[in-house]
């Protein structure tokens, strides 16, 4: 079976140190991907069949099914020896991942064989989630399509840092070196939005194996390397993450009274006897005592080594619980965001409830938002498609989404951490996988929008520190309790109208009030922020953020903000507590608003105007929705209510609320 | 720190593997082991116990016996089980020796049926097992190439290869209804290839059943392939006459339907000497897969492993 006559040599002649050799390979795994017919399998096929690797009965049987289902007439189709399931083969196309396994005198392989058909992005994203290399198959003859383009996206999502773009079919347009540059060249363009290091090309012909395994006579303007050479040579060492400790706890083995050893796989970093260690989310701290493995003790351990850890001290440690160091420890938050591949054919919705399998935690989350979702052939953000007028995420789509766990979840951003960065999402009924996340590092992937969410607000070291003034001094000074009116609907309804109104009589009554108006914070506090759903959505967490601080300080605070997200103004309750938080929606028609804008700005530069023209983008009302509340504690209707009469409206439910001053 | 973080291939093929079991045990509420007396298994459940050490095993191990299995294979697992102290099921399919199903009679597919897969069933039927072991490999077979690690089982053991669950990173689904009798069939050692395992057993010095290695043993030549007789079951066809051949096999099953190659290997770098040097895929000493095009595929939709 194995490689060539070097090999074979030392095989027979001394096979002690064939196996020494052997046992000391290292492991790459990589997948291939290409479209339909830019011939991955049969690169496959030929990196198999020229490495020595397929077996002579193997080879028979091919030759047999090659004259029933073959597409290459009577040659061989080395296609057909990585075409596994029958249906496969009846319809003449991969339908699944398969796993193909190789070696050389350097490197084992394992290629995940993915699919090139449009429709199976998610084994594409299972087939990459395992690999450290993808080999991009382009047919010479079409050149990049949009399914190259989403592969390679795919791959560059779910983090792989190599990229072999090979230029198949070399022999088809005659070995033109004009038509290898140019793709060449389109995929550098198109690559420069890919988060990916490393980007190699090659050109071949798999079929007659043109610098497959050996370098082509045909392409002698082509300096590089063979593409076995290449896949044999890459470096992958550093790829790994041997700075932060993590160890996932799995089980907890208790064998007798006088051994307790928390076993798991080193996700990231590394460990040795001795060294300081703190058991997450507990906090506590403790000492590595042993390592220990079925062959003896191990002074140290790294990733992916899976080791039984015992520690100096009896803490509480359990599935689910992660151990690190305690000057590196990963972010424990409710919240967060991740970008999501869906893989069922049911959708995944807004607003639903799923199981999440992050590492070795099981956690209940709800879709809290969905985002964007990102068109994969052009890598554009744009809208989601609703789903029974919920917004929603399809079968092959990738989107990113906002999870609200039930409890704090242990993580790191998916790009400083693939091992604690990534989850499966399961269905809470049938129990099946949906879809995959890679959750979002808030400090780098797309500017400020990270510094979001609450991240980290469990973090075990920053806790709040109570001042000796209570709330209840405070509110005996300024005569009456604090509390947030948050005033919501669309542009031009007459928020701040109401707003600087209200703000007057309650004064007059002799209340600490202070208007958080809208427009204000966007040119001070906000004014890092776009007016994308993400970016309104920030803006809101902003303004309640104020809004509790002033409350804090015993303020009454009025914020007039659009806020057109539901979920967004029920965070900020929650944030500032239900018993202070005063939802009143000024409800006015879309027209309406905009006649009140064209009113101010009748030379057709007002803000509606503007949207209209496409100007200004996601303008709530016009190009961005606005999620009515049905929730508000008081709805105003402003076609029909004066200032006036809404102002004493709001007056009266403070009044019921015994908000207002004695 | 100054450390070496290299680990070679074979040590990432181990920690997989064991991750993969602890998982499972961690999960599933009534693991097992089957454990078939071949290579695979001895691989698998050294990984098993060294993903528990220092404490025992934490499941039991099931052996599907068929009472067509070289009698040497038999000796070792007893021999085996009791030395180390692990808890072992045997389970024949009780309906099919009543019905006194064999190898000669009913054909390779009839019998197997009836003596693996529906044996397979009943056991883990009885146990109320929701996740078992098995030792298969992804390079063995092309079907088996598309095999997950947790390969998802409905109520009747069936496996449909349109519906299963996508596997991502090392995260393993391991959710069953067993209301519905669901469960998972778990392959550790999916991501080795034969000359993994042998490198593996010959560097850990992993006990093996002595009919790996050559030795002098009666055998006929049947369908193109040298078949041992092991006990006075063996029927013999007019003009076959038991002669002494040095042989060994390659891959263990029932005797009748399990082939040798002619070999001088006694010594297990022998063994893998000849493996490397020839050309033959390995299952091809199992006479079930030849049955037609496609079998295992249409065998493990049934339920077999």
């Amino acid at each position: 079976m194995s490689i060539d006559a070097l090999d074979r040599q030392l095989i027979a002649d001394d096979i002690d140190a064939y196996l020494k050799q052997h046992g000391e390979k290292d492991l790459l795994r990589f997948i291939t991907c290409g479209s339909v017919d830019d011939g991955k399998s049969t690169l496959i096929g030929r990196l198999l069949f020229d490495s020595k690797m397929i077996f002579e009965d193997h080879l028979a049987a091919i030759e047999a099914a090659s004259t029933h289902h073959g597409t290459v007439g009577n040659e061989t189709d080395l296609a057909l020896l990585t075409d596994g399931l029958r249906a496969e083969r009846e319809q003449g196309i991969t339908i699944d991942v398969a796993y193909r396994f190789f070696s050389t005198q350097r490197r084992k392989f394992i290629i995940a064989d993915t699919p090139g058909h449009e429709q199976y992005t998610r084994n594409m994203a299972t087939g990459a989630s395992t690999a450290d290399l993808a080999v991009i198959l382009i047919d010479a003859r079409h050149g990049i399509l949009d399914q190259t383009r989403r592969h390679s996206f795919i791959s560059s999502l779910l983090g792989i840092q190599h990229m072999i773009v090979a230029i198949n079919k070399m022999d088809l347009v005659d070995y033109s070196q004009d038509v290898y540059e140019d793709i060449k060249r389109q995929f550098v363009d198109f690559a420069a939005r890919l988060d990916v290091n490393d980007i190699h090309f090659i050109p071949i012909s798999a079929l007659v194996g043109d610098n497959v395994v050996h370098r082509s006579e045909q392409t002698p303007w082509f300096q590089g390397r063979p593409l076995l050479s290449m896949l044999e040579e890459v470096h992958i060492a550093s790829d790994r993450n041997y700075i932060d400790f993590r160890l996932p706890i799995q089980s907890v083995l208790r064998p007798h009274l006088n051994f307790r050893g928390y076993q798991g796989t080193i996700a990231s970093g590394a460990i040795k006897v001795g060294d300081k260690v703190m058991a997450m989310p507990s906090g506590k701290t403790s000492h590595v005592e042993r390592i220990v493995t079925f062959d003896g003790d191990q002074m140290e351990a790294f990733p992916p080594q899976a080791v039984t850890v015992t520690l100096t001290d009896e803490i509480d440690l359990s599935r689910g619980d992660m151990l690190v160091r305690p000057k590196n420890i990963p972010r424990s938050a409710r919240y967060f965001e991740a970008m999501v591949v869906w893989m069922h054919d049911g959708p995944l919705v807004n607003g639903r409830g799923y199981l999440l399998k992050v590492g070795t935690q099981n956690v209940p989350a709800d879709v809290s938002d969905i985002r964007y979702r990102v068109d994969v052939n052009t890598l554009k953000q744009v809208a989601a498609h609703p789903v029974d007028g919920v917004p929603g995420l399809h079968l092959n789509e990738v989107g990113r989404i906002l999870f609200e766990a039930n409890r704090d979840v242990l993580f790191d951003p998916y790009r400083k951490n693939r091992a604690t960065g990534s989850f499966i999402i399961i269905d809470r009924i049938t129990n099946v996988t949906v879809g995959a996340g890679m959750i979002l590092d808030r400090h780098t992937h797309d500017g400020q929008q990270g510094q979001r969410r609450g991240l980290s607000k469990h973090h075990p070291l920053l806790n709040a520190v109570d001042g000796t003034i209570t709330g209840q001094a405070r509110q005996d000074r300024f005569g009456h309790p604090a509390s947030t009116i948050w005033l919501t609907g669309l542009p031009r309804s007459g928020k701040s109208t109401v707003a600087y109104a209200l703000e007057t009589r309650l004064w007059d009554l002799g209340c600490a009030v202070h208007v958080l108006d809208g427009v204000a914070m966007r040119l001070g506090l906000s004014k890092d922020l776009g007016f994308s759903a993400d970016d309104r959505s920030e803006s809101s967490r902003r303004a309640a953020e104020t809004a509790r601080i002033l409350n804090d300080a015993g303020m009454m605070t009025i914020a007039a903000f659009v806020s057109p997200y539901a979920a967004d103004r029920e965070r900020a309750r929650l944030r500032i507590s239900s018993e202070k938080f005063i939802q009143v929606w000024l409800e006015t028609a879309v027209s309406t608003c905009e006649q009140r804008d064209e009113n101010l700005y009748p030379d057709g530069d007002g803000i509606y105007a503007q949207a209209r023209a496409g100007k200004i983008k996601n303008f709530t009302g016009i190009s961005a929705p606005y999620e009515a509340p049905d929730d508000a504690d008081l709805v105003v209707k402003t076609e029909s209510m004066s200032v006036d009469e809404i102002v004493e409206s709001i007056i009266e439910l403070l009044k019921t609320r015994s908000l207002l001053p004695e | 720190m100054t450390l070496n973080f290299r680990l070679s291939h074979l040590k990432q093929l181990e920690a997989e593997s064991i991750h993969i079991i602890r998982e499972v045990v961690a999960e599933f509420e009534n693991p097992v082991m089957l454990y078939s007396i071949g290579k695979d298994s001895s691989v698998m459940l050294h990984l098993a116990r060294k993903a528990f050490h220092p404490a025992p095993l934490p499941f039991k191990l099931l052996h599907v016996d068929t009472t067509w299995k070289f009698k040497e294979m038999i000796d070792f697992r007893d021999r085996f089980c009791e030395e180390h102290g692990f808890e072992l099921i045997v389970h024949t399919n009780q309906d099919a020796v009543t019905q006194g199903i064999n190898p000669f009679d009913h054909g390779s597919n009839v019998y197997t049926n009836a003596f693996k897969t529906v044996a397979l069933k009943q056991a883990l039927r009885a146990g109320q097992f929701d996740a078992a072991f098995g030792g298969a490999r992804r390079d063995e077979e092309k079907s088996r190439a598309k095999e997950r690690v947790y390969s998802f089982r409905d109520g009747q053991s069936q496996w449909d290869p349109k519906n299963q669950r996508p596997e991502l990173w090392n995260l393993y689904n391991g959710r069953v209804n067993r209301d519905k009798n669901e469960s998972i069939r778990v392959f550790p050692l999916s991501n080795w290839t034969e000359l993994d395992i042998w490198l593996y057993i010959h560097l850990e010095n992993i006990s093996i059943v002595p009919l790996y290695l050559s030795a002098e043993r009666p055998v006929v030549w049947r369908n193109g392939t040298w078949i041992m007789v092991d006990d006075e079951r063996m029927r013999l066809q007019p003009g076959e006459e038991p002669q002494m051949k040095w042989v060994r096999f390659r891959t263990l099953g029932c005797y009748p339907l399990t082939g040798a190659v002619e070999s001088k290997a006694t010594e297990l770098t022998g063994v893998i000497q000849e493996m490397l040097l020839t050309k033959t895929s390995e299952r091809q000493g199992r006479l079930i897969d030849f049955d037609e095009d496609g079998s295992m595929e249409q065998k493990k939709r049934e339920g077999y492993f």
